[in-house]
């Protein structure tokens, strides 16, 4: 547990941001720890943007406070707050070089030129982009725009770095090489994160801690492991990875005590002993197949590995539920 | 009843049309001969049938145009009373713009930050409506408003403010003998004419400037101020210099109004008004009218070294 006496980077305490009749951020409660490296996971329309621009400044809350690294952040606007944001469409200026967007910073703070364009330089560097400087944004790809904010917005030094889904604009590999060098930044600079994304398995793989967002209120806060393999609501189970939700029923059906579970397909296994089943839907993934198995009048998906052959529709399989392997869940 | 794999209809209207989609720079050639043609032959062709006659001359004592090329004409424009006309209505030009300019400003940024709706629509109407109405009624209703008896003198009889128009009308340039026979009657009248033609681009250039922006400013550390200064008026500048180039043609060219609002002084509209009329001088007319043209070439020029166009 963490010390309650411990200051947080950033705190929200029954913070609640509506639009009319939209709930958009409703009574949460947040502590994030410096320096680390925390995610907001939810699907479109969670309140995850909204919940970063409340950091950020850009919104203000109708109910509740925040406060960063124990300042009270009421009526501060966002141009006196040391936290500092990379887009979800980057923002930047199209009438600056990449050396002014990212030396923009230092220059509204009345940095001497020499200076503040050393230090773009410097954070130039720090993203692989060096040489880049008189370019200007329209003449860069995706992932180098990408790098630009991402200099522009560490360049003040920023307690605080708050990130809208910045990967979400770039195609796959792009993505995977930037969640790896973002993490390493993150590790070497030491400052906190807030990393907002849709996708599980990008926080699942960058974040070091996760909150689960729903129609406005965090569901569920934990490690990655903890989300993924401990979920504690249906909606948990299954946004995180697409977990079987067992109902009561199905569950005494299953051989466990009546009560509400996630079974992870990947625990379940497909072998010659078991419950009796039929093969209803298959998808291919590469490395390993997706199943969903009828048994009876349930459903469960099951992960099989692909070298275990095709599993033609209709065919008969038996599944096995390893002791354990389901989760008891609360709601 | 078998499937086509073609659809099977046929005309002559549609094998053109099949011929167009498959020869797309043929589409565009079609759609643009005409207005091109016009802009070409009509245009281009009286501007250079312009340009030409200004470089003839006039005979003094028989009033006939000498058609042999000289710059005699051009030199005529440096008279003294003709550099007058053209000072001032340069001046008048410049003024009207830049106040322009800085009246629009504010209100084309709460139209396009801030206005939604029902708002937005009613300030399309308010900056559209004038321009319902004929010109010449709205100029003799400013006249009216600017008289000595109008409404303006009437309220500042009301709220014990005529000294002030008093003190005003005394100053040497500005003033005269009432607003409506005065430079400051006929700088209102123009600068209330060309606004809508200032507002419109300035509001369509911010309207294209993404909030993400303005949000990244303060973000890094700007104050507001800041932000004005180097995100929202460098991306707002081709608009602005779009719509001075309205609001500078238009005065430069006008003749009417300095005729019905102001010290009856003339304007290059009128002189070239005149010449070419009752004073038959074609070729300084021609001559007076590629100032002009030949300043709002320059002005682009200027705009262009200064950046105005960068964001485009
Ligand atoms: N400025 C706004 N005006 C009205 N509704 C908004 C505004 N910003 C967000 N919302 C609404 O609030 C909800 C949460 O939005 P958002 O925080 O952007 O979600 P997410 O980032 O998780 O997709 C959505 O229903 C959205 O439509
Ligand atoms: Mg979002």
């Amino acid at each position: 547990m963490t010390d309650p006496a411990a200051l947080s980077a950033v705190r929200f305490r029954g913070v609640s941001r509506h639009f009319g009749a939209t709930r958009a951020v409703d009574g949460v409660d947040l502590d994030i720890a410096p320096g680390a490296f925390f995610a907001m996971l939810g699907p479109s329309g969670s309140g995850k943007t909204t919940c970063l621009r409340l950091i950020a400044g850009f919104e203000q809350p109708d109910a509740g406070s925040i406060e960063i690294f124990g300042a009270p952040m009421t009526g501060v606007p966002p141009y006196r707050r040391s936290v500092n944001t990379v887009f979800q469409d980057y923002a930047l200026f199209p009438h600056m070089t990449v050396g002014a967007n990212v030396a923009y910073g230092p220059m509204v703070r009345g940095v001497p030129r020499a200076e503040r364009e050393a230090r773009a330089r410097e954070l130039l560097a720090l993203v692989a982009l060096s040489g880049f400087e008189d370019r200007r944004p329209a003449q860069l790809s995706g992932g180098q725009r990408q790098r630009v904010a991402l200099a522009r917005a560490l360049i003040n030094e920023p307690k605080v770095l708050l990130l809208d889904e910045p990967l979400g604009a770039l195609d796959l590999k792009l993505r995977e090489q930037m969640q790896v060098e973002l993490k390493s930044l993150q590790r070497r600079l030491g400052i906190t994160f807030v990393f907002v994304t849709h996708d599980q398995s990008e926080a699942l793989s960058m974040a070091d801690r996760i909150a689960v967002f729903n129609e406005g209120r965090i569901v569920q806060v934990g490690a990655p492991d903890e989300v993924y393999e401990r979920p504690q609501t249906r909606f948990v189970a299954d946004f995180v990875g697409g977990s079987n939700v067992v109902e009561p029923d199905a569950a005494e059906r299953l051989g466990l005590p009546r009560g509400l579970y996630s079974l992870r397909p990947e625990k379940i296994r497909l072998g010659e002993i078991g419950f009796a089943g039929t093969v209803e839907t298959t998808l291919y993934q590469g490395a390993q197949r997706r199943v969903v198995v009828a048994v009876g009048s349930d459903r469960l998906a099951v992960v099989a590995p692909a070298e275990r052959g095709p599993l033609p529709v209709g065919s008969a399989v038996r599944l096995f539920v390893p002791p354990g392997a389901a989760h008891r869940m609360e709601g | 009843m078998a499937a086509l794999p073609i659809d099977g209809r046929d005309g002559a209207l549609r094998r053109l049309s099949d011929r167009l989609v498959a020869r797309p720079r043929l589409l565009v050639a079609l759609f643009l001969a005409p207005p091109l043609l016009w802009l070409g032959v009509v245009y281009l062709g009286s501007l250079v049938a312009l340009l030409a006659q200004s470089f003839f001359s006039i005979d003094e004592f028989s009033g006939l145009i000498v058609r042999e090329w000289t710059l005699k004409t051009y030199g005529e424009l440096f008279r003294p009373a003709n550099l007058d006309i053209i000072g001032r209505t340069v001046t008048m030009a410049a003024l009207v713009t830049l106040v322009g300019a800085v009246i629009a400003f504010p209100i084309a940024y709460y139209a396009a930050r801030y206005a939604r709706g029902r708002t937005k629509a009613l300030f399309y109407l308010a900056v559209m409506l004038p321009l319902w109405s004929s010109y010449l009624v709205r100029v003799y209703a400013w006249k009216l408003i600017l008289a000595r008896e109008g409404i303006l003198a009437w309220a500042t009889e009301r709220t014990g403010t005529t000294p002030l128009l008093d003190a005003w009308l005394a100053l040497p340039v500005v003033g005269g003998p009432s607003l409506s026979i005065s430079y400051t009657g006929t700088f209102l009248v123009f600068l209330y004419l060309w606004l809508p033609f200032m507002i419109l681009p300035i509001q369509a250039a911010l309207e294209r400037v993404p909030g993400s922006l303005l949000e990244a400013s303060a973000d890094l550390g700007a104050r507001p101020g800041q932000t004005l200064r180097k995100v929202i008026l460098p991306l707002a500048l081709p608009g602005v210099v779009a719509g001075s180039i309205f609001t500078f043609a238009l005065t430069l060219g006008d003749y009417i109004t300095p005729q019905i609002v102001g010290s009856s002084t003339l304007y290059i509209g009128q002189a070239v008004y005149t010449l070419q009329g009752t004073a038959g001088n074609i070729p300084l007319a021609a001559a007076f009218s590629v100032v002009p043209i030949a300043i709002m070439v320059g002005y682009l020029a200027v705009a262009k070294r200064m950046g105005a166009f960068d964001a485009l």
